[in-house]
């Protein structure tokens, strides 16, 4: 399938995160947690290799444990429809520090590139909407998403989504750590909690 | 065709409090659920709470990732559901081990105790197997009294010792759903 104004998945990724701050940026289960990695591996990286459908909910359990710090789920189309419901819990709890990206290439992409719903019926963007998340956005533009960016750090405007329609080139896989203890106790570190 | 009613309660159960009494105790702030009607009271206690956060859930699931963001950003939690829950949770499970954060997941059962719904059978007999296999320790509460002790126990085991741990509160404890013509 070609369309116009398809994005480059890791030129948006490196753009969310350039200027991160504090962000803590959770990659949800196949590319996507790849490309928080090839943006530069950080202690508030939370990387998953497994729960699919789990990453906006990790996203909102830590959100509403740091409501001050802007928290940053970047996930696939996959990996959002198979947790599509936790749109449904974050609209209601509406944690204003909670961003989620979709990169949406309409494929999953890690299992031969089968083609998504995305790619012919569902509109991730209103069904977010109609979630009770009102800052629901179509991406586009690069422009776009150095917009959203910015927006990611203001902590008391969210939640937001956004899906970003992506090209579906399968790119070099740049692998995290994928020791899960490892990552969780990290950021647990970054943020000042000590070890149990 | 079966009007469906519940039991008409003479007095209010108090273990509900002794639950919550126990979770405050802990410092636990958010409580994930998907309501039953054996957890109704604790629901209630939870939402009125100015410590703690109950998050209504559309499948269980969602509340096992939710515990390990809030465990990440310095919280902790504990996930209410009914046995035929326990069933939409068992990928999910997965982060437990591998992301070892606390896990205490209270559970009422259905599908024993003089049940009434066949449906609910299958999911309430396999519901502490399924638990055990993914790497879930699992005490059960069968009577009020003994309500105090067990989730002192299961909490103790569940925060301290990164125990996962999951307590059954049993049919008999919250008295089987009653179905009237």
């Amino acid at each position: 399938m070609s369309k116009a104004n398809l994005l480059d998945r890791r030129q948006v990724v490196s753009t969310l995160l350039a200027d991160r701050k504090d962000v803590v940026a959770i990659g949800g289960l196949g590319a996507s947690t790849n490309d928080i990695c090839a943006a530069g591996d950080h202690a508030r990286n939370f990387y998953l290799w497994g729960g699919m459908g789990g990453a906006a909910m990790i996203g909102l359990g830590l959100a509403l444990a740091q409501p001050t710090l802007p928290v940053l789920v970047i996930t696939g189309d996959g990996e959002m429809l198979m947790g599509m419901g936790s749109l449904a819990t974050i609209g209601l709890q509406k944690p204003s520090n909670l961003s989620i990206v979709v990169l949406d290439n309409e494929a999953y992409g890690e299992t031969g590139g089968q083609t998504s719903h995305t790619s012919a019926a569902a509109d991730l963007v209103d069904i977010a909407r109609a979630c009770g998340i009102k800052d629901s956005r179509a991406i586009s533009t690069m422009a776009e998403v150095e917009a959203f960016a910015k927006a990611v750090h203001d902590v008391s405007a969210g939640p937001r989504f956004a899906n970003v329609k992506i090209d579906s080139a399968s790119l070099e896989r740049i692998l995290p750590t994928r020791d899960g203890t490892y990552i969780v106790n990290r950021i647990r570190g970054d943020l000042g909690f000590q070890p149990i | 065709m079966h009007a469906c009613a519940d039991a008409a309660e003479t007095t209010e159960p108090n273990w509900p409090d002794d639950i919550f009494a126990t979770l405050q105790r802990f410092d636990v702030r958010q409580v994930p659920y998907v309501p039953d009607a054996g957890h109704s009271k604790l629901i209630e206690r939870v939402l009125g709470s100015s410590t703690m956060r109950g998050i209504p859930l559309t499948t269980e699931e969602e509340g096992v990732a939710l515990l390990a963001g809030a465990w990440t950003g310095g919280q902790r939690g504990v996930l209410l559901m009914q046995s035929s829950g326990v069933g939409n949770c068992i990928n999910m499970l997965s982060l437990i081990p591998v992301l070892r954060f606390p896990f205490l997941t209270l559970v009422t059962m259905r599908g024993e105790w003089g049940e009434f719904n066949p449906w609910q059978v299958p999911m309430g007999s396999t519901t502490q197997g399924v638990f055990e296999l993914s790497g879930v320790k699992v005490l059960r509460a069968s009577n009020a009294a003994e309500v105090p002790a067990v989730l002192e126990a299961a909490a103790a085991q569940a925060y301290n010792a990164l125990t996962p741990t999951a307590v059954l509160l049993s049919q008999r404890l919250i008295g089987a759903k009653v179905f009237t013509k």
